[in-house]
């Protein structure tokens, strides 16, 4: 076989492992999309559940995901980014640094499930929360802490160091060299790493399993401390633990939960757009 | 002649590395001195001794006093920032900070708390004034400061320094990546900013040293060989290590 054969061949297995990539994804969003779109009207959207989740709609699931992913949100961006600032911009190199890396790149490859036991052990019960909107978003948060974490020391860290000699160099302090450059700069990759962590908050069943969610619970939460319906468990539910259900009504949560994620997803894109635009060195 | 900044046997380490030793150096207010000297000799190490900016690096050692005004600059009352605003400095290469060039000029005054819009509108003109870009970037102050070219991003940076006002100016090899016209262009502002300024310069080459120096150091290996007037030391100095660097039979 001649070299440009090889080659030839070459190119056509990774475009054929690129295709097996990117066929998968679009026939899974094609059929909730084709299959649950029938399900997915005003009325499946605000109205409560009823008829043993056989009828009815999904709002408090809806806002039950909605209210964890805010929550989970208001917890670990200021955690996040300021642990992120902390590590980039202040940690001495030092053992107990070395430590503190070393922790937050075990912690992202624990599974979410574990995240789920401690957050029943630690927020539910020693706590007292109870099964909760606030137990479910703070297990949440932890869970996504420690990618949050790394995104953001990447993008602050790909800020040229130059700039923060620049600033002190104008009679900045140290502080405002980070709020006034470097953040700015840092700030799309941090966006992306926050949304992503989101994405995967608002996506996850286990976490919340027993820390926030009611199998079914056909009125809106009264305050953060009651338990709620999220999409992802209550499509958990309504796919294997209730006998009868009609298949659009599952694709039709799938399809929200679908169109939930992707659309945080655009929204960061468009942010992150807006601030790349005055990022040029 | 005054005496702006004063080294008084000055020693500094990069952990055991000496990078200056026994430096002893009298800066004349309102001039233009030159620091000089081949690669690795300390110029640059003893520029960012005078604004303090190597305070971040971490495991030196510095023995000796810096005075300005007389005063010890390394003293536990001594503020940074405030030095900072003092002795401004600009870097090799121009590095304007992501922006446009009014942001650049107005980063420092606003950090020190001027707020009012017809004084930073001032601050603005007359720095840009000062370092010779006015004419050329005064209808587009808004544009990204990337978009200058590299000879007018260095003079927006002298710009950017002048606009805190300071008392001393401390340029490291300012013109290293400019053109000739460009270089000619700082040089011609330098000559003219010694006036209000003291102006601490290393040269991007010994002719322009030569050229700007009112009062010169030639540095070797981190010991100050020989000082004195520029017009003296560029052209007859005393030191045969100076002549042979000057004369460029090294370096």
């Amino acid at each position: 076989m001649s070299r440009y054969r090889v080659q030839r061949a070459g190119f056509a297995l990774l475009g054929l492992v690129s295709l097996m990539v990117v066929v998968p994804i679009v026939i899974v969003i094609g059929s909730v999309i084709w299959r649950g779109i029938g399900a997915v009207n005003w009325a499946f959207l605000t109205e409560m559940p009823s008829d043993g989740m056989k009828a009815g709609g999904i709002l408090p699931a809806i806002v039950g995901t909605l209210l964890l992913t805010l929550g989970t949100a208001l917890v670990v961006i200021p955690m996040g980014i300021g642990g992120a600032i902390y590590l980039s911009e202040y940690a001495p190199e030092s053992a107990f640094t070395r430590a503190i890396r070393l922790a937050i790149i075990n912690l992202s490859s624990i599974p979410s499930v574990v995240y789920g036991l401690f957050g029943l052990g630690l927020f539910v019960l020693l706590m007292g929360m109870g099964t909760s909107i606030v137990a479910g978003a703070l297990t949440l948060a932890i869970m996504t802490l420690p990618m949050i974490i790394s995104t953001s020391e990447e993008a602050l860290r790909a800020v040229p160091l130059e700039f923060r000699m620049v600033s002190a160099s104008l009679g900045g302090t140290k502080w405002q060299g980070i709020r006034h450059v470097v953040l700015p700069q840092a700030l799309p990759g941090i966006i992306t790493g926050v949304i992503l962590g989101l994405l995967r908050a608002a996506g996850e069943t286990a976490p919340i399993l027993f820390t926030a969610a009611a199998f079914y619970l056909p009125h809106l939460p009264h305050s953060l401390f009651d338990e709620t319906m999220a999409l992802p468990y209550h499509l958990y539910v309504i796919s294997t633990q209730v006998p009868g259900m009609p298949a659009e009504m599952q694709n039709g949560t799938a399809l929200v939960l679908l169109v939930f994620v992707l659309s945080l997803n655009v929204v960061a894109s468009i942010i992150r757009s807006h601030f790349r635009r005055r990022r040029e060195w | 002649m005054v005496t702006k900044i004063s080294l008084q046997d000055v020693s500094y380490w990069y952990g055991n590395k000496p990078a200056l030793r026994h430096i002893n150096l009298a800066i004349p207010a309102n001039a233009v001195t030159v620091l000089f000297g081949p690669a690795g000799s300390g110029k640059t190490t003893l520029m960012r001794l005078i604004n303090r900016l190597n305070d971040s690096v971490s495991r030196t050692r510095l023995e000796g006093k810096i005075l300005l005004n007389g005063r010890d600059l390394y003293s536990p009352t001594v503020s940074v920032p405030q030095l900072r605003r003092q002795v401004g400095m600009v870097f090799a290469l121009p590095l304007p900070l992501p922006g446009t060039i009014r942001e650049n000029v107005l980063y420092g005054p606003k950090l020190a708390g001027i707020h009012s819009a017809s004084r930073l509108n001032e601050i603005l003109e007359s720095s840009l004034q000062k370092a010779a870009l006015w004419d050329e970037v005064k209808g587009r102050l808004d544009d990204l400061a990337s978009a200058l070219s590299g000879g007018q991003q260095q003079r927006l940076c002298i710009a950017r320094s002048l606009a805190l006002e300071p008392e001393v100016l401390l340029l490291d090899e300012p013109t290293s990546g400019l053109d000739p016209i460009s270089t000619a262009k700082v040089e011609h502002s330098l000559v003219e900013l010694k006036e209000h300024y003291t102006i601490i310069i290393v040269p991007h080459s010994v002719q322009q040293g030569a050229r700007i120096a009112d009062y010169a150091a030639f540095l070797l290996m981190g010991e100050l060989v020989e000082q004195g007037e520029g017009a003296t030391l560029f052209t007859n100095p005393r030191d045969s290590r100076a002549e042979d660097y000057v004369r460029g039979r090294f370096g």
